[in-house]
């Protein structure tokens, strides 16, 4: 119900709102639950595992009750706290976990059961038959218990993400992080102050004390006005901090449309910021927590704190005649304020036998409330007084057990909290975030006055200067609470709301010897559910430490981790769906090869064409064979711009290649290339390529397109920690380059009618290369070949490779050739025993390629030392052979594992496995690369091949690698 | 004679304009890595003010202005934006043409600050990165080169294969950005 005179929303604006399909009307500036307690709605949700009929029970982001599904469709958004939720006209909110409906729930049977259904119930009761776990249980239990279900739908919603920067950041303003950020915007600081809130001000706006002689409220607005006006300071309202990381780096989530009706104008529902600061100030504050008694949970029974709230900051009482239970004096505040307010307050139950009086209400001193009545709604609650028990009728009871420092981000870099005895809270361990200064109340500071001064000194402090700032006249009344955490007595007390852990739970788990507080956390499943038991964990710790005749500070604290409030991963990854998961990399002949009709395949970033097909082609084979027969009868154009280039220059350019190839590079003579091998330090292949020598000082080298990124930092850290007195200078110029491997027959034929100055066979023999002119164009000419015909690679600038693919897919077509894909470009280098990763897959040597002559004996290189390992020189080793299919199938597949024949297709036969294969249309068979125990001293043994996976057996011949043209004539053309 | 046409590397992409901010192709003109050799930076420095008329560029600075720029791009490498280099320079440095190498565009509007702070894990705003200020970074999840050429004004690089990528990813935040206002 609204109360009359009280409130900071604004009366004069209605806003009209559903739930669960009613229709209500709600004030500007109110909260969903602030408005459902105004149409006098107490019951807003139900338990995760019994079903219990719930209701609000804060104010803030700790709500454990009030969690409902907002919108609906495929931009519905579950488990959103009805207490952060702001209110909007039109807004709609289903409850949730119920069926049919919130007043009538079936599930709540389970209720029934609760004697069964206690701690460690289902670890006990569903162990057997394991294989019903998966398939039976689970399923059962997650539809019988859970919070919010997503639509199903994929999600519309447009979420963001980015990065911000500061001097110091202020986390929470409140009064404590107010001042912080006053003291450092005055000084000239880059201040950065955040509040989770949709209004900064924290307690201030929830009590009805006075700061520097006017409404807390109106102080800060004043405040808020000075910070506004300092350029140096900016403020983010509705945004957590929901982590601390390393090197002063913080996450946090921005609720940037959950208050806004609209959606899909482009504005994101919520930004995920990191933020990074070079101090901060933790101004967090405390959270009230309750008193466990029997049937603590009915609807009505609230933290008096949020009872406060909800008059003072949004004019509404939770009930007509309120009861307010407490262990300090800070409870009485609430009965002075709905007496103020003209609420009618039952009683006030003190559980300390020297609790002070309070005019105008009965109170109950060394009293505690034993039991509430009232399923859907509290109608009357039970007390234990030093006299007996009493029954008193009452609608809401305002508990407050004391404060706990809200300790949460000084822990997530893996400090433990202390134990105060004085406020009976754990508090921040000093120094436990370096640059984080905890002040205020989250730091065990509980008067008001003491948080601003406390602010004050902290941003000092954080900023490693003096600040002295005037402080307002406050309220400073000294915190006194006898702790209590239990009402003992039967039935069940609860601790954690959302996950439906009472009392006697915690009390079980010690009793089953789970005696330590992450143990009994796991077993009960206290503070495991969407609010982590921000209400409860220090209850349950402190009975824990009862049970087990421990102290609280040596049972300690479970262990606090981010986010501190529910983090959508949709906002972690913002910006990473659809074409935002990964950069896409695209050739210069990217859309002329997409508009041939070739279905580009992913190779790392790289997008290249598979093949390209031609009207009547029925399957990608058609279209390969086609290709193959291009390069070894006409010519063929492929781009080959993805394979890396490195620019290498400098007097030591020779040495460096000598370094990191296996094969010698010094005595290549300018004007010409030579394929080289490269090894990692562990001795096992880590790239080949060829490199061309330009210059007597300048080369450029060739990686495969995996490597190129791998090569180039290998060759960097050889120069900078290697080698760094070489005067040798590598520059990547993979992208500069479009560059169209030519191959063929008619390969030169083609060239010669677009190079400025043709070429033969004298002028650029096998393994040639040079400076050409490509229609005018400054070029390269490379004679190279993959394919083992007579083959080149012309490069020109990037900007000129869409228009020469063009023209060189133009001029093969004329000669009878045309394009090939990737599928063509594997047939033919499989054809030709020639290697990939497929092969050098990263645990092969060059002995198991049989190259290993290609490491000269003349020198040192990279990896030498240690591919002379006598475990690297097996000649039992799986080696490289070609293989060919003998027996009836004459299909071979990749992946497939071999066996000698006659024995059992089993793990422990194994002989090695295939690598590669193609079907060849020059031997009009499969044509395929694998290695095999001894290698090439079994040419023309069999093996069988099982492929388990895709239920192929075959009988292969081991034969050389090199199965088309053994004696490589073709290629020196 | 036959004849092969040129391409810019963002044809098609830019220029886009979202809220205030535009995204539009810088034509730098040439693009020349300088990686000076064994002790030859301070002839480098030299041969370069006297041929281009800009000083050597320190880490995370840019030298020169628009239409001549050395914009620092790595440890020990220097991008020369804009003349066509003199002879000389090969004396003292590895020279590698570059100009076709890298997608570059600028972008600008009062918010271009806001726009990086989406995709650029670094302190963009101008009282930290000023202008003539460069960084090595990323832009979302793409290797950059980003540097500070005007009040409100970037110079944004990518490999040119990325370009596509690049302009995706900045036209989100730029949209963002305008939607939020």
């Amino acid at each position: 119900m609204r109360v009359a005179g009280k409130g900071l929303i604004d009366r004069a604006a209605p806003l009209s709102f559903r739930f669960d399909g009613h229709s209500y009307d709600g004030l500007a500036g109110d909260t969903l639950a602030s408005a459902l307690l105004a149409n006098g709605i107490k019951l807003m949700g139900r338990s995760f595992k019994y079903h219990r009929p719930r209701g609000v029970y804060s104010a803030g982001s700790e709500e454990p009750n009030a969690l409902v599904t907002v919108g609906r469709g495929a931009a519905a958004e579950p488990n959103i706290r009805a207490t952060v939720q702001e209110l909007y006209g039109g807004l709609e909110a289903v409850s949730q976990n119920r069926w049919p409906s919130l007043g009538f729930d079936v599930l709540s049977l389970n209720d029934l059961g609760a004697p069964f259904l206690g701690a460690g119930f289902y670890y006990k009761t569903f162990m057997w038959p394991q294989s019903f776990w998966e398939k039976v249980y689970e399923p059962f239990i997650r539809r019988a218990a859970g919070l919010g279900g997503l639509s199903g739908a994929p999600n519309p919603d447009h979420y963001d993400k980015g990065y911000l920067f500061c001097d110091l950041l202020v986390i929470g303003a409140g009064p404590t992080g107010l001042m912080a950020a006053l003291a450092a915007g005055r000084a000239g600081a880059d201040v950065l102050l955040v509040d989770e809130d949709s209004r900064m001000g924290g307690r201030l706006l929830a009590e009805t004390q006075e700061v520097g002689g006017q409404p807390g409220h109106l102080w800060v607005d004043n405040v808020l006005a000075e910070l506004d006006s300092l350029p140096n300071v900016r403020r983010m309202v509705r945004t957590t901090v929901t982590g601390v990381h390393d090197g002063g780096t913080f996450g946090a989530l921005e609720r940037v449309s959950h208050h806004r009706g609209t959606r899909g104008d482009g504005v994101p529902l919520e930004t995920f910021w990191r933020i990074v600061a070079k101090s901060s100030v933790l101004a967090a504050g405390a959270l009230e927590r309750g008193i466990a008694f029997r049937n603590n949970d009915r609807p009505g029974i609230m933290q008096a704190g949020a009872v406060r709230a909800y008059l003072n900051r949004w004019g509404v009482t939770p009930g007509k005649t309120v009861t307010v239970f407490g262990n300090n004096d800070g409870a009485h505040q609430t009965v002075r304020d709905l007496q103020d307010a003209g609420v009618h307050v039952a009683a006030l139950i003190d559980s300390r036998e020297d609790a002070p009086l309070l005019p105008g209400v009965q109170v109950f001193k060394g009293s505690v409330v034993s039991n509430a009545a009232g399923r859907h709604g509290l109608e009357a609650i039970t007390l234990r007084t030093p006299l007996g028990e009493e029954r008193i009728a009452t609608d809401c009871l305002a508990v407050s057990g004391g404060w706990n420092a809200t300790v949460h981000l000084t822990c997530h870099l893996g400090a433990r909290p202390e134990w105060s005895e004085q406020i009976a809270s754990f508090v921040p361990m000093a120094g436990a975030v370096p640059g984080m200064v905890a002040a205020g109340a989250c730091n065990g500071q509980m008067s008001t006055a003491a948080c601003l001064a406390a602010g004050v000194a902290a941003a000092g402090q954080a900023l490693g200067r003096e600040i002295s700032v005037d402080l307002p006249q406050a309220e400073d009344d000294p915190y006194r609470l006898s702790p209590i955490w239990a009402v003992p007595g039967k039935g069940r007390a609860w601790l954690d709301f959302q996950n439906d852990v009472s009392v006697k739970d915690v009390k079980q788990a010690a009793h089953e010897n789970f005696r330590s507080v992450e143990h009994m956390k796991r077993y009960t499943t206290q503070g495991m559910a969407t609010d982590q038991g921000k209400n409860s964990n220090m209850q349950a710790l402190a009975l824990l430490a009862d049970a087990t005749g421990r102290g609280i500070p040596e049972t300690g604290t479970t262990t606090f981790r981010p986010p501190y409030t529910p983090v959508a991963i949709a906002a972690l990854g913002a910006g990473a769906r659809g074409k935002g998961f990964a950069p896409e990399r695209f050739t210069t002949s990217h859309a002329v090869s997409v508009e041939m009709g070739a279905p580009m395949v992913a190779t790392g970033l790289w997008y290249r064409p598979s093949y390209f097909p031609r009207e009547r082609e029925n399957t990608w084979r058609d279209s390969c064979d086609r290709e193959v027969g291009y390069v070894r009868n006409s010519v063929g154009v492929c781009d080959v711009s993805t394979l890396g280039k490195i620019d290498i220059q400098g007097p030591d350019a020779a040495a460096l290649l000598d370094f990191a190839y296996t094969n010698m590079f010094s005595t290549l003579k300018v004007g010409r290339v030579r394929y080289g091998l490269m090894l990692r330090e562990d001795g096992h292949v880590m790239d080949d390529g060829t490199t061309a020598r330009l210059g007597e000082t300048h080369y450029v080298m060739t990686t495969t397109t995996a490597a190129a990124g791998p090569v180039m930092r290998h060759l960097e850290f050889i120069t900078q920690a290697l080698r760094p007195d070489w005067d040798v200078r590598i520059t990547s110029a993979t992208e500069q380059w479009a560059q169209f491997a030519v191959a063929g027959p008619k390969a030169r034929d083609l060239l010669n009618g677009l190079l400025d100055t043709p070429i033969d066979n004298d002028s650029f023999p096998f393994m040639a290369c040079g400076d050409v002119s490509v229609a005018g164009v400054a070029g390269r000419l490379f004679r190279i070949s993959f394919s083992g015909e007579h083959a080149y690679e012309v490069a020109v600038p990037a900007r000129y490779g869409e228009s020469l693919f063009k023209l060189l897919v133009e001029r093969a077509e004329a000669l009878e050739g045309g394009a090939y894909g990737m599928e063509a470009l594997n047939v033919l280098r499989i054809e030709k025993g020639f290697i990939t990763h497929a092969e050098i897959t990263g645990r092969v040597t060059a002995f198991d390629c049989h190259m290993e002559r290609m490491i000269s004996a003349k020198k040192d290189c990279i990896g030498k030392t240690m591919a002379q390992r006598e475990g690297l020189l097996d000649p039992d080793r799986e080696r490289l052979v070609g293989l060919k299919a003998v027996g009836p199938v004459k299909q071979i597949t990749a992946g497939a594992h071999l066996f000698n024949e006659g024995d059992a297709a089993h793990r422990v036969h194994d002989q090695g496995y295939v690598t590669s294969v193609g079907w060849s249309p020059s031997l009009e068979r499969y044509v395929a690369l694998g290695f095999v125990r001894g290698g090439m001293a079994r040419v023309g043994e069999r093996v069988r091949m099982v492929d388990h996976l895709r239920d192929v057996e075959t009988v292969l011949e081991i034969v050389d690698p090199v199965q088309f043209d053994p004696e490589g004539e073709r290629v020196r053309g | 004679m036959v004849e092969i046409v040129a391409k810019s590397a963002v044809d098609g992409l830019v220029p886009l304009e979202i809220g205030a901010q535009k995204l539009t192709e810088a034509k730098l003109g040439p693009l020349t890595s300088l990686m000076a050799y064994n002790g030859a930076e301070a002839g480098l420095a030299k041969a370069l003010e006297t041929a281009h008329g800009m000083a050597l560029p320190g880490p995370n600075r840019a030298t020169g202005k628009d239409g001549a720029r050395a914009i620092w791009f790595g440890r020990g490498q220097v991008v020369l934006a804009g003349p066509e280099p003199v002879a000389d320079l090969a004396e003292y440095a590895a020279v590698v043409d570059q100009s076709d190498a890298w997608a570059c565009v600028e972008l600008s509007g009062p918010k271009a600050e806001a726009v990086l702070a989406r995709l650029v894990p670094l302190d963009l705003r101008a009282a930290h990165f000023k202008r003539g200020h460069t960084a090595r970074t990323q832009i979302q999840h793409v290797n950059a080169s980003v540097t500070r050429i005007g009040a409100d004004r970037f110079l944004l690089m990518v490999f040119r294969s990325m370009a596509a990528t690049l302009v995706h990813d900045l036209s989100q935040a730029m949209t963002t950005v305008a939607a939020r206002g």
